[in-house]
Protein backbone atom coordinates (compact mmCIF):
# COMPACT_ATOMS: atom_id res chain seq x y z
CA UNK A 1 0.00 0.00 0.00
CA UNK A 2 1.56 3.44 -0.88
CA UNK A 3 1.47 6.13 1.69
CA UNK A 4 -1.16 8.37 -0.23
CA UNK A 5 -3.26 5.52 0.02
CA UNK A 6 -2.85 4.96 3.99
CA UNK A 7 -3.35 9.02 4.37
CA UNK A 8 -6.55 8.65 2.88
CA UNK A 9 -7.86 5.99 4.15
CA UNK A 10 -6.67 7.72 7.80
CA UNK A 11 -8.43 10.80 6.63
CA UNK A 12 -11.93 9.23 5.24
CA UNK A 13 -11.59 6.81 9.00
CA UNK A 14 -11.20 10.34 10.80
CA UNK A 15 -14.34 11.75 8.78
CA UNK A 16 -16.23 8.65 9.57
CA UNK A 17 -15.75 9.71 13.27
CA UNK A 18 -16.28 12.99 13.20
CA UNK A 19 -19.70 12.11 11.23
CA UNK A 20 -20.54 9.73 14.09
CA UNK A 21 -19.20 12.15 17.14
CA UNK A 22 -21.21 15.09 15.53
CA UNK A 23 -25.06 14.81 16.67
CA UNK A 24 -23.70 13.76 20.32
CA UNK A 25 -21.83 16.80 20.71
CA UNK A 26 -22.81 19.32 18.18
CA UNK A 27 -26.15 20.24 20.32
CA UNK A 28 -24.29 21.11 23.43
CA UNK A 29 -21.60 22.71 21.47
CA UNK A 30 -24.02 24.57 19.38
CA UNK A 31 -25.47 26.34 22.28
CA UNK A 32 -22.25 27.05 23.91
CA UNK A 33 -21.21 29.09 20.73
CA UNK A 34 -24.65 30.75 21.00
CA UNK A 35 -25.09 31.56 24.41
CA UNK A 36 -21.46 31.66 26.32
CA UNK A 37 -19.03 32.03 23.38
CA UNK A 38 -20.57 34.51 21.07
CA UNK A 39 -22.33 36.79 24.13
CA UNK A 40 -18.75 36.68 25.33
CA UNK A 41 -16.94 37.97 22.65
CA UNK A 42 -19.79 40.67 21.67
CA UNK A 43 -19.69 41.76 25.45
CA UNK A 44 -15.65 42.41 24.57
CA UNK A 45 -16.95 44.31 21.07
CA UNK A 46 -19.28 46.68 23.02
CA UNK A 47 -16.90 47.49 25.55
CA UNK A 48 -15.23 49.66 22.78
CA UNK A 49 -18.32 51.18 21.97
CA UNK A 50 -19.23 54.74 24.12
CA UNK A 51 -23.72 54.70 23.67
CA UNK A 52 -25.21 57.44 23.50
CA UNK A 53 -27.87 58.71 26.25
CA UNK A 54 -30.81 57.54 24.33
CA UNK A 55 -29.27 53.76 23.96
CA UNK A 56 -29.37 54.04 20.70
CA UNK A 57 -25.75 54.99 18.71
CA UNK A 58 -22.79 52.97 19.30
CA UNK A 59 -19.10 54.68 18.82
CA UNK A 60 -16.16 53.19 18.47
CA UNK A 61 -13.96 54.91 21.11
CA UNK A 62 -11.66 51.94 21.64
CA UNK A 63 -9.67 51.36 24.76
CA UNK A 64 -10.67 54.35 26.06
CA UNK A 65 -14.29 53.25 27.61
CA UNK A 66 -12.39 49.99 29.32
CA UNK A 67 -9.30 52.62 31.08
CA UNK A 68 -12.25 54.87 32.44
CA UNK A 69 -14.14 52.10 33.73
CA UNK A 70 -11.06 51.27 35.56
CA UNK A 71 -10.26 54.51 36.85
CA UNK A 72 -13.72 55.78 37.26
CA UNK A 73 -14.10 56.29 41.59
CA UNK A 74 -17.76 54.87 40.88
CA UNK A 75 -16.73 50.96 39.65
CA UNK A 76 -13.79 51.12 41.71
CA UNK A 77 -16.05 51.95 44.55
CA UNK A 78 -18.22 49.14 43.41
CA UNK A 79 -15.29 46.91 43.71
CA UNK A 80 -14.25 47.73 46.75
CA UNK A 81 -17.97 47.10 47.87
CA UNK A 82 -17.81 43.98 46.35
CA UNK A 83 -14.56 42.89 47.77
CA UNK A 84 -16.09 43.79 51.13
CA UNK A 85 -19.08 41.81 50.66
CA UNK A 86 -16.72 38.67 49.37
CA UNK A 87 -14.71 39.18 52.74
CA UNK A 88 -17.66 38.87 55.07
CA UNK A 89 -19.55 36.58 53.62
CA UNK A 90 -17.05 34.03 52.78
CA UNK A 91 -15.50 34.68 56.35
CA UNK A 92 -19.10 33.76 57.73
CA UNK A 93 -20.24 30.76 55.72
CA UNK A 94 -16.36 28.94 56.04
CA UNK A 95 -16.71 29.15 59.67
CA UNK A 96 -20.14 28.52 60.48
CA UNK A 97 -19.71 26.03 57.71
CA UNK A 98 -16.65 24.72 59.05
CA UNK A 99 -18.56 24.80 63.00
CA UNK A 100 -21.73 23.22 61.80
CA UNK A 101 -19.76 20.12 60.01
CA UNK A 102 -18.01 19.31 62.74
CA UNK A 103 -20.63 19.59 65.22
CA UNK A 104 -22.34 17.12 62.71
CA UNK A 105 -19.71 14.56 62.27
CA UNK A 106 -20.40 12.06 64.91
CA UNK A 107 -22.32 8.95 64.83
CA UNK A 108 -25.28 9.90 66.96
CA UNK A 109 -28.73 8.81 67.34
CA UNK A 110 -30.94 11.22 65.02
CA UNK A 111 -27.65 12.77 63.72
CA UNK A 112 -28.79 12.23 60.27
CA UNK A 113 -31.70 14.85 61.50
CA UNK A 114 -29.52 17.56 62.38
CA UNK A 115 -27.83 17.06 59.27
CA UNK A 116 -30.39 17.86 56.89
CA UNK A 117 -31.56 20.65 59.09
CA UNK A 118 -28.21 22.02 58.14
CA UNK A 119 -28.07 21.76 54.88
CA UNK A 120 -31.39 22.56 53.91
CA UNK A 121 -30.59 26.52 53.64
CA UNK A 122 -29.80 24.74 49.92
CA UNK A 123 -33.03 24.99 49.19
CA UNK A 124 -33.37 28.65 49.31
CA UNK A 125 -33.36 30.41 46.71
CA UNK A 126 -31.94 34.22 46.64
CA UNK A 127 -35.06 35.79 46.40
CA UNK A 128 -37.11 33.34 49.18
CA UNK A 129 -34.05 34.27 51.00
CA UNK A 130 -34.58 38.02 51.00
CA UNK A 131 -38.43 38.07 51.48
CA UNK A 132 -37.67 36.00 54.65
CA UNK A 133 -34.66 38.28 55.84
CA UNK A 134 -36.48 41.40 55.40
CA UNK A 135 -39.31 40.85 57.89
CA UNK A 136 -36.49 39.90 60.26
CA UNK A 137 -34.14 43.22 59.17
CA UNK A 138 -37.21 45.53 59.89
CA UNK A 139 -36.46 48.24 62.02
CA UNK A 140 -39.29 49.19 63.40
CA UNK A 141 -41.31 45.84 63.93
CA UNK A 142 -38.34 42.99 63.17
CA UNK A 143 -37.27 40.06 65.29
CA UNK A 144 -33.71 40.89 64.63
CA UNK A 145 -33.84 44.27 66.73
CA UNK A 146 -36.41 43.28 69.07
CA UNK A 147 -33.85 40.33 70.36
CA UNK A 148 -30.83 42.81 70.50
CA UNK A 149 -33.54 45.30 72.29
CA UNK A 150 -33.83 42.13 74.66
CA UNK A 151 -30.36 41.90 75.16
CA UNK A 152 -29.58 45.41 75.68
CA UNK A 153 -28.07 46.10 72.64
CA UNK A 154 -29.32 49.16 70.26
CA UNK A 155 -30.92 47.85 67.12
CA UNK A 156 -30.20 49.04 63.71
CA UNK A 157 -31.79 50.45 61.07
CA UNK A 158 -30.38 47.29 58.84
CA UNK A 159 -31.42 48.33 55.20
CA UNK A 160 -31.14 52.12 55.35
CA UNK A 161 -27.49 53.17 57.11
CA UNK A 162 -25.09 53.30 55.11
CA UNK A 163 -22.87 51.51 57.90
CA UNK A 164 -25.17 48.57 58.28
CA UNK A 165 -26.41 47.58 55.01
CA UNK A 166 -23.78 45.55 53.29
CA UNK A 167 -23.29 43.64 56.41
CA UNK A 168 -26.69 43.09 57.11
CA UNK A 169 -26.92 41.89 52.89
CA UNK A 170 -23.92 39.31 53.76
CA UNK A 171 -25.67 38.13 56.76
CA UNK A 172 -28.55 37.07 54.92
CA UNK A 173 -26.20 35.52 51.97
CA UNK A 174 -24.11 33.62 54.70
CA UNK A 175 -27.52 32.05 55.95
CA UNK A 176 -28.38 30.92 51.86
CA UNK A 177 -24.85 29.72 51.58
CA UNK A 178 -23.98 28.09 54.66
CA UNK A 179 -25.84 25.03 53.65
CA UNK A 180 -23.89 24.44 50.88
CA UNK A 181 -20.56 25.52 52.66
CA UNK A 182 -21.45 22.38 55.46
CA UNK A 183 -22.42 19.75 52.78
CA UNK A 184 -18.99 20.34 51.12
CA UNK A 185 -17.24 20.73 54.31
CA UNK A 186 -18.88 17.77 55.75
CA UNK A 187 -17.83 15.64 53.24
CA UNK A 188 -14.43 16.48 53.34
CA UNK A 189 -14.32 15.67 57.52
CA UNK A 190 -15.36 12.00 56.61
CA UNK A 191 -12.75 11.63 53.58
CA UNK A 192 -10.18 11.93 56.44
CA UNK A 193 -8.48 8.84 56.53
CA UNK A 194 -9.17 7.18 60.48
CA UNK A 195 -5.83 6.47 60.97
CA UNK A 196 -4.19 9.66 60.95
CA UNK A 197 -6.43 10.25 63.54
CA UNK A 198 -5.10 6.92 65.27
CA UNK A 199 -1.42 7.32 64.73
CA UNK A 200 -1.99 10.93 66.49
CA UNK A 201 -3.50 9.54 69.55
CA UNK A 202 -0.79 6.82 69.55
CA UNK A 203 1.56 9.79 69.72
CA UNK A 204 -0.35 11.18 72.48
CA UNK A 205 -2.38 14.00 70.68
CA UNK A 206 -5.83 15.60 72.64
CA UNK A 207 -8.94 16.47 70.42
CA UNK A 208 -7.64 20.54 70.19
CA UNK A 209 -4.03 18.90 68.92
CA UNK A 210 -5.95 16.42 66.82
CA UNK A 211 -7.69 19.21 64.94
CA UNK A 212 -4.85 21.62 64.47
CA UNK A 213 -2.31 19.14 63.47
CA UNK A 214 -4.50 16.31 61.31
CA UNK A 215 -7.66 17.55 60.78
CA UNK A 216 -6.93 21.23 59.56
CA UNK A 217 -4.64 20.00 57.28
CA UNK A 218 -6.33 17.20 55.81
CA UNK A 219 -9.51 19.80 55.27
CA UNK A 220 -7.55 22.48 54.00
CA UNK A 221 -7.97 21.95 50.30
CA UNK A 222 -11.67 22.07 50.79
CA UNK A 223 -11.55 25.10 52.95
CA UNK A 224 -9.66 26.60 49.76
CA UNK A 225 -12.36 25.33 47.72
CA UNK A 226 -15.19 26.62 49.74
CA UNK A 227 -13.61 30.02 50.21
CA UNK A 228 -13.08 30.44 46.54
CA UNK A 229 -16.12 29.40 45.45
CA UNK A 230 -17.51 31.54 48.20
CA UNK A 231 -15.55 35.10 46.46
CA UNK A 232 -16.66 33.55 43.18
CA UNK A 233 -20.10 33.79 44.25
CA UNK A 234 -20.29 37.47 45.81
CA UNK A 235 -18.32 38.68 42.78
CA UNK A 236 -21.92 37.06 41.30
CA UNK A 237 -24.04 38.33 44.13
CA UNK A 238 -26.90 40.03 42.70
CA UNK A 239 -30.56 39.16 43.76
CA UNK A 240 -30.34 39.83 47.62
CA UNK A 241 -29.04 43.74 46.29
CA UNK A 242 -32.09 44.17 43.83
CA UNK A 243 -34.72 42.89 46.56
CA UNK A 244 -32.98 44.29 49.69
CA UNK A 245 -31.36 47.53 48.86
CA UNK A 246 -31.11 48.20 45.01
CA UNK A 247 -28.15 49.88 45.97
CA UNK A 248 -28.33 52.23 48.25
CA UNK A 249 -28.16 53.32 50.86
CA UNK A 250 -25.56 56.27 49.04
CA UNK A 251 -24.57 52.84 46.96
CA UNK A 252 -22.88 51.49 49.82
CA UNK A 253 -24.18 48.13 48.28
CA UNK A 254 -23.85 48.49 44.87
CA UNK A 255 -21.77 45.33 43.98
CA UNK A 256 -20.38 44.97 40.38
CA UNK A 257 -22.93 42.66 39.16
CA UNK A 258 -25.82 45.83 40.13
CA UNK A 259 -23.70 48.33 38.54
CA UNK A 260 -23.70 46.33 35.48
CA UNK A 261 -27.37 45.43 35.51
CA UNK A 262 -28.09 49.51 36.32
CA UNK A 263 -26.10 50.70 33.64
CA UNK A 264 -27.47 48.42 31.12
CA UNK A 265 -30.85 47.40 31.88
CA UNK A 266 -31.99 51.29 34.04
CA UNK A 267 -29.62 53.44 32.00
CA UNK A 268 -29.28 51.47 28.92
CA UNK A 269 -25.68 52.46 28.75
CA UNK A 270 -24.81 49.60 27.54
CA UNK A 271 -21.47 50.12 26.51
CA UNK A 272 -20.31 51.47 29.85
CA UNK A 273 -21.86 48.25 31.39
CA UNK A 274 -20.19 45.84 28.67
CA UNK A 275 -16.46 47.07 29.79
CA UNK A 276 -17.80 46.49 33.31
CA UNK A 277 -18.70 42.89 32.72
CA UNK A 278 -15.63 42.27 30.71
CA UNK A 279 -13.68 43.25 33.96
CA UNK A 280 -15.89 41.17 36.12
CA UNK A 281 -15.23 38.19 33.07
CA UNK A 282 -11.46 38.84 33.45
CA UNK A 283 -11.84 38.87 37.98
CA UNK A 284 -14.29 35.56 37.78
CA UNK A 285 -11.66 34.10 35.32
CA UNK A 286 -8.27 34.97 37.50
CA UNK A 287 -10.13 33.49 40.45
CA UNK A 288 -10.96 30.50 39.24
CA UNK A 289 -7.44 30.06 37.83
CA UNK A 290 -6.16 30.62 41.51
CA UNK A 291 -8.46 27.80 42.97
CA UNK A 292 -7.19 25.48 40.12
CA UNK A 293 -3.53 26.28 40.78
CA UNK A 294 -3.92 26.44 44.47
CA UNK A 295 -5.50 22.92 44.57
CA UNK A 296 -2.96 21.23 42.76
CA UNK A 297 -0.33 22.43 45.02
CA UNK A 298 -2.16 22.43 48.40
CA UNK A 299 -2.91 18.69 47.85
CA UNK A 300 -0.23 17.78 50.14
CA UNK A 301 -0.41 15.74 52.76
CA UNK A 302 0.72 12.27 51.96
CA UNK B 1 -24.16 -6.39 72.73
CA UNK B 2 -23.12 -3.40 71.00
CA UNK B 3 -26.25 -1.99 70.52
CA UNK B 4 -28.26 -2.70 73.66
CA UNK B 5 -31.13 0.17 74.44
CA UNK B 6 -28.87 0.52 77.57
CA UNK B 7 -25.97 1.42 75.90
CA UNK B 8 -27.44 3.91 73.22
CA UNK B 9 -28.98 5.32 76.64
CA UNK B 10 -25.77 5.88 77.89
CA UNK B 11 -24.56 7.21 74.80
CA UNK B 12 -26.88 9.47 74.33
CA UNK B 13 -26.57 11.20 78.56
CA UNK B 14 -22.71 11.02 77.59
CA UNK B 15 -23.63 13.37 74.91
CA UNK B 16 -26.15 15.44 75.88
CA UNK B 17 -23.75 18.92 75.64
CA UNK B 18 -23.92 18.06 72.43
CA UNK B 19 -27.38 17.55 71.80
CA UNK B 20 -27.64 21.47 73.16
CA UNK B 21 -25.38 22.37 71.07
CA UNK B 22 -26.91 20.65 67.57
CA UNK B 23 -30.69 22.20 68.75
CA UNK B 24 -29.19 25.77 69.52
CA UNK B 25 -27.76 25.95 66.12
CA UNK B 26 -30.84 24.02 64.45
CA UNK B 27 -33.17 26.48 65.93
CA UNK B 28 -30.80 29.35 64.84
CA UNK B 29 -30.82 27.92 61.17
CA UNK B 30 -34.35 27.47 61.15
CA UNK B 31 -35.02 30.49 62.71
CA UNK B 32 -36.03 32.42 59.55
CA UNK B 33 -37.94 29.99 58.15
CA UNK B 34 -39.88 29.86 61.45
CA UNK B 35 -40.70 33.42 61.64
CA UNK B 36 -41.58 33.22 57.80
CA UNK B 37 -44.38 30.33 58.30
CA UNK B 38 -45.62 32.17 62.03
CA UNK B 39 -46.12 35.57 59.90
CA UNK B 40 -47.77 33.70 57.13
CA UNK B 41 -49.99 32.48 58.71
CA UNK B 42 -51.15 35.97 60.63
CA UNK B 43 -53.89 38.55 59.80
CA UNK B 44 -51.81 41.52 58.21
CA UNK B 45 -52.37 43.92 60.92
CA UNK B 46 -50.49 41.75 62.91
CA UNK B 47 -46.77 41.93 61.50
CA UNK B 48 -47.10 45.57 62.02
CA UNK B 49 -46.86 45.31 66.16
CA UNK B 50 -44.74 45.63 68.16
CA UNK B 51 -43.59 43.51 69.81
CA UNK B 52 -43.64 41.38 66.91
CA UNK B 53 -45.26 37.70 68.01
CA UNK B 54 -43.08 34.10 67.99
CA UNK B 55 -46.46 32.26 67.80
CA UNK B 56 -49.21 32.17 65.60
CA UNK B 57 -52.20 33.41 68.22
CA UNK B 58 -55.13 31.96 66.13
CA UNK B 59 -53.20 30.40 62.41
CA UNK B 60 -55.13 32.34 59.60
CA UNK B 61 -54.69 29.00 57.37
CA UNK B 62 -57.14 30.94 54.67
CA UNK B 63 -53.74 32.62 53.76
CA UNK B 64 -52.43 30.38 51.82
CA UNK B 65 -55.78 29.63 50.15
CA UNK B 66 -55.19 33.42 49.16
CA UNK B 67 -52.19 33.07 47.87
CA UNK B 68 -53.82 30.69 45.03
CA UNK B 69 -56.53 32.82 44.86
CA UNK B 70 -55.71 36.69 45.26
CA UNK B 71 -52.31 36.35 43.94
CA UNK B 72 -51.27 34.58 40.57
CA UNK B 73 -49.11 32.40 42.74
CA UNK B 74 -50.84 29.31 40.38
CA UNK B 75 -49.70 30.80 37.45
CA UNK B 76 -46.28 31.98 38.93
CA UNK B 77 -45.81 27.97 40.10
CA UNK B 78 -46.51 26.82 36.98
CA UNK B 79 -43.84 29.22 34.84
CA UNK B 80 -41.44 27.82 37.13
CA UNK B 81 -42.72 24.51 36.82
CA UNK B 82 -42.42 24.80 33.12
CA UNK B 83 -39.08 26.47 32.95
CA UNK B 84 -37.21 24.28 35.43
CA UNK B 85 -38.41 20.85 33.74
CA UNK B 86 -37.55 22.24 30.30
CA UNK B 87 -34.00 23.16 30.87
CA UNK B 88 -33.41 19.87 33.53
CA UNK B 89 -34.79 17.66 30.64
CA UNK B 90 -32.61 19.59 28.39
CA UNK B 91 -29.59 19.54 30.16
CA UNK B 92 -29.82 15.61 30.75
CA UNK B 93 -29.96 15.03 27.14
CA UNK B 94 -26.95 17.35 26.05
CA UNK B 95 -25.00 16.11 28.95
CA UNK B 96 -25.60 12.21 28.10
CA UNK B 97 -24.81 13.28 24.67
CA UNK B 98 -21.90 14.76 24.79
CA UNK B 99 -20.37 12.70 28.00
CA UNK B 100 -21.10 9.65 25.77
CA UNK B 101 -18.55 10.80 23.01
CA UNK B 102 -16.43 11.95 25.27
CA UNK B 103 -16.14 8.80 27.08
CA UNK B 104 -16.24 6.23 24.21
CA UNK B 105 -15.79 7.74 21.01
CA UNK B 106 -12.92 8.35 18.98
CA UNK B 107 -12.70 11.30 16.97
CA UNK B 108 -10.09 14.06 15.27
CA UNK B 109 -9.85 17.21 18.26
CA UNK B 110 -11.97 15.48 21.05
CA UNK B 111 -9.28 16.49 23.57
CA UNK B 112 -9.86 20.27 22.69
CA UNK B 113 -13.44 20.23 22.18
CA UNK B 114 -13.54 19.17 25.59
CA UNK B 115 -11.23 21.79 27.09
CA UNK B 116 -13.51 24.06 24.83
CA UNK B 117 -16.41 22.25 27.11
CA UNK B 118 -14.86 23.19 30.23
CA UNK B 119 -13.69 26.41 29.77
CA UNK B 120 -17.45 27.72 29.70
CA UNK B 121 -17.31 26.95 33.06
CA UNK B 122 -15.17 30.20 33.34
CA UNK B 123 -17.36 32.86 32.33
CA UNK B 124 -19.80 33.69 34.68
CA UNK B 125 -23.07 34.26 33.24
CA UNK B 126 -23.72 37.85 34.55
CA UNK B 127 -20.25 38.74 32.22
CA UNK B 128 -22.32 37.84 29.13
CA UNK B 129 -26.12 38.54 29.76
CA UNK B 130 -26.00 42.03 28.07
CA UNK B 131 -25.81 40.28 24.45
CA UNK B 132 -27.93 37.19 25.70
CA UNK B 133 -30.41 39.89 26.37
CA UNK B 134 -29.70 41.23 22.80
CA UNK B 135 -30.10 38.12 21.29
CA UNK B 136 -32.75 36.73 23.27
CA UNK B 137 -35.18 40.49 22.18
CA UNK B 138 -34.20 39.78 18.64
CA UNK B 139 -35.39 36.16 18.46
CA UNK B 140 -38.58 37.86 19.85
CA UNK B 141 -38.06 35.74 23.11
CA UNK B 142 -38.75 37.68 25.75
CA UNK B 143 -41.55 36.94 27.76
CA UNK B 144 -41.72 33.41 26.75
CA UNK B 145 -40.69 29.64 27.34
CA UNK B 146 -37.95 29.91 24.89
CA UNK B 147 -35.97 32.92 26.08
CA UNK B 148 -36.15 31.20 29.76
CA UNK B 149 -34.85 27.90 29.01
CA UNK B 150 -33.27 27.42 25.74
CA UNK B 151 -30.23 29.12 26.97
CA UNK B 152 -29.54 27.00 29.49
CA UNK B 153 -30.10 23.82 27.82
CA UNK B 154 -26.46 23.16 27.88
CA UNK B 155 -23.82 22.44 30.53
CA UNK B 156 -20.45 21.66 31.35
CA UNK B 157 -21.02 20.92 34.34
CA UNK B 158 -23.21 18.12 33.89
CA UNK B 159 -21.42 16.83 31.21
CA UNK B 160 -18.41 16.58 33.14
CA UNK B 161 -20.22 15.07 36.55
CA UNK B 162 -22.00 12.17 33.56
CA UNK B 163 -18.05 11.76 31.89
CA UNK B 164 -16.69 10.85 34.97
CA UNK B 165 -19.41 8.59 35.94
CA UNK B 166 -18.94 6.53 32.23
CA UNK B 167 -15.45 6.35 32.43
CA UNK B 168 -16.09 4.41 35.63
CA UNK B 169 -18.11 1.33 33.30
CA UNK B 170 -15.66 -1.13 31.74
CA UNK B 171 -14.40 -0.68 28.68
CA UNK B 172 -15.15 -4.73 28.04
CA UNK B 173 -18.65 -3.45 28.09
CA UNK B 174 -18.14 -1.48 24.50
CA UNK B 175 -16.05 -4.18 23.06
CA UNK B 176 -18.75 -6.49 23.93
CA UNK B 177 -21.78 -4.01 22.57
CA UNK B 178 -19.64 -3.71 19.20
CA UNK B 179 -19.57 -7.29 18.85
CA UNK B 180 -22.92 -7.69 19.45
CA UNK B 181 -23.28 -5.93 16.71
CA UNK B 182 -24.88 -2.73 19.02
CA UNK B 183 -24.89 1.05 17.68
CA UNK B 184 -24.06 3.53 19.73
CA UNK B 185 -27.56 4.92 20.56
CA UNK B 186 -28.54 1.50 21.51
CA UNK B 187 -25.31 1.35 23.69
CA UNK B 188 -26.08 3.83 24.98
CA UNK B 189 -29.33 3.52 26.00
CA UNK B 190 -29.87 -0.32 26.91
CA UNK B 191 -26.36 -0.27 29.08
CA UNK B 192 -24.89 3.12 29.71
CA UNK B 193 -28.13 4.91 30.89
CA UNK B 194 -29.28 1.67 33.25
CA UNK B 195 -26.17 1.41 34.41
CA UNK B 196 -25.18 5.34 34.98
CA UNK B 197 -28.71 6.38 36.99
CA UNK B 198 -27.43 7.82 40.18
CA UNK B 199 -25.42 10.27 38.11
CA UNK B 200 -28.42 11.39 36.23
CA UNK B 201 -30.30 11.92 38.89
CA UNK B 202 -27.84 14.00 40.61
CA UNK B 203 -27.67 16.21 37.73
CA UNK B 204 -31.02 16.35 37.15
CA UNK B 205 -31.72 17.59 40.98
CA UNK B 206 -29.03 19.98 40.11
CA UNK B 207 -31.05 21.59 37.34
CA UNK B 208 -33.89 21.63 38.82
CA UNK B 209 -33.38 23.64 41.85
CA UNK B 210 -30.64 25.77 40.20
CA UNK B 211 -33.42 26.53 37.27
CA UNK B 212 -36.32 26.94 39.62
CA UNK B 213 -33.98 29.31 42.13
CA UNK B 214 -33.15 31.62 39.22
CA UNK B 215 -33.44 35.41 39.84
CA UNK B 216 -31.26 37.96 37.31
CA UNK B 217 -32.36 35.75 33.88
CA UNK B 218 -35.97 35.77 34.21
CA UNK B 219 -36.40 39.23 36.05
CA UNK B 220 -34.90 40.52 32.83
CA UNK B 221 -37.15 38.99 30.16
CA UNK B 222 -40.05 38.72 31.34
CA UNK B 223 -42.06 41.73 32.05
CA UNK B 224 -45.34 40.16 31.29
CA UNK B 225 -47.13 39.17 34.89
CA UNK B 226 -48.67 35.68 33.07
CA UNK B 227 -45.04 34.89 32.34
CA UNK B 228 -43.02 35.96 35.86
CA UNK B 229 -41.37 32.79 37.49
CA UNK B 230 -42.18 32.27 41.26
CA UNK B 231 -39.16 33.84 42.57
CA UNK B 232 -39.69 37.65 40.52
CA UNK B 233 -43.18 37.07 41.46
CA UNK B 234 -42.84 36.54 45.12
CA UNK B 235 -39.99 39.33 45.26
CA UNK B 236 -42.11 42.22 42.97
CA UNK B 237 -45.48 41.00 45.11
CA UNK B 238 -43.27 41.98 48.32
CA UNK B 239 -42.71 45.23 47.47
CA UNK B 240 -46.05 46.25 45.76
CA UNK B 241 -48.63 44.08 48.12
CA UNK B 242 -47.94 45.78 51.68
CA UNK B 243 -51.42 45.28 52.47
CA UNK B 244 -51.05 41.77 51.83
CA UNK B 245 -47.46 40.82 53.18
CA UNK B 246 -49.12 37.75 55.06
CA UNK B 247 -50.51 36.26 51.46
CA UNK B 248 -47.11 37.07 49.76
CA UNK B 249 -45.35 35.52 52.78
CA UNK B 250 -47.10 32.35 52.17
CA UNK B 251 -46.55 32.48 48.13
CA UNK B 252 -42.89 32.35 50.11
CA UNK B 253 -43.21 29.10 51.65
CA UNK B 254 -45.07 27.51 48.94
CA UNK B 255 -42.51 28.58 46.39
CA UNK B 256 -39.46 27.12 48.95
CA UNK B 257 -41.67 23.76 49.84
CA UNK B 258 -41.06 22.08 46.80
CA UNK B 259 -37.17 22.55 46.53
CA UNK B 260 -36.81 21.66 50.39
CA UNK B 261 -38.70 18.56 49.44
CA UNK B 262 -35.93 18.00 46.93
CA UNK B 263 -33.35 18.90 49.11
CA UNK B 264 -34.48 16.51 51.50
CA UNK B 265 -35.33 13.60 49.68
CA UNK B 266 -32.58 13.54 47.57
CA UNK B 267 -29.96 14.67 49.33
CA UNK B 268 -27.92 12.13 48.84
CA UNK B 269 -27.52 13.15 45.33
CA UNK B 270 -26.70 16.42 46.53
CA UNK B 271 -24.03 15.41 48.36
CA UNK B 272 -22.07 13.59 45.34
CA UNK B 273 -22.83 16.56 43.21
CA UNK B 274 -21.28 19.00 45.25
CA UNK B 275 -17.94 16.78 45.60
CA UNK B 276 -18.11 15.56 41.86
CA UNK B 277 -18.04 19.30 41.00
CA UNK B 278 -15.30 20.26 43.67
CA UNK B 279 -14.07 21.25 39.98
CA UNK B 280 -16.92 23.73 39.28
CA UNK B 281 -16.82 27.55 39.91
Amino acid sequence: MTVAAARARRRSRQLRQLVAAAPFVLPSLALFCLFVFYPLLRSIWLGFHATDPFGRREVWVGIDQYRDVLTSSDFRHSLLVTGQFALYTVIGSTGLGLYLALLVHRRLPGIILFRTVFTSTVASSVAVSSVMWLLLLNPGVGVLNYVLGQGGVPGANWLTDPKWALPAIAMTTVWMNVGLATIVILAGLQNIPEELYESARVDGAGPWSQFVHVTLPALSPTLLFVSTVGVIFAFQSFGQIDILTKGGPLDSTTVIVYSIYREAFLHYNVGLASAQAVVLFVIVLLLTLVQFVAAQRWVFYR
Amino acid sequence: MKHSPLRIAARIVASLPVYALLLASAAVILFPLYMTVVDSLQPVTKLLTYPPDFWPGSPQWSNYRAAFTDIPMPRYMLNSLIMASVITLGQIATSILAAYAFSFLRFPGRTIIFFIFLSTMMVPWEASIIPNFQIIQRLNWLDTYQGLTVPFLATAFGTFLLRQQFMTLPAELKDAADIDGYGNLRFLFFVVIPLSRAAVATLAVFSFLQSWNQYLWPLLITNDPHMRTVQIGIASLQDQEVQRTNVVLAGTVIALLPMLFLVVAFQRFLVRGLTAGAVKG
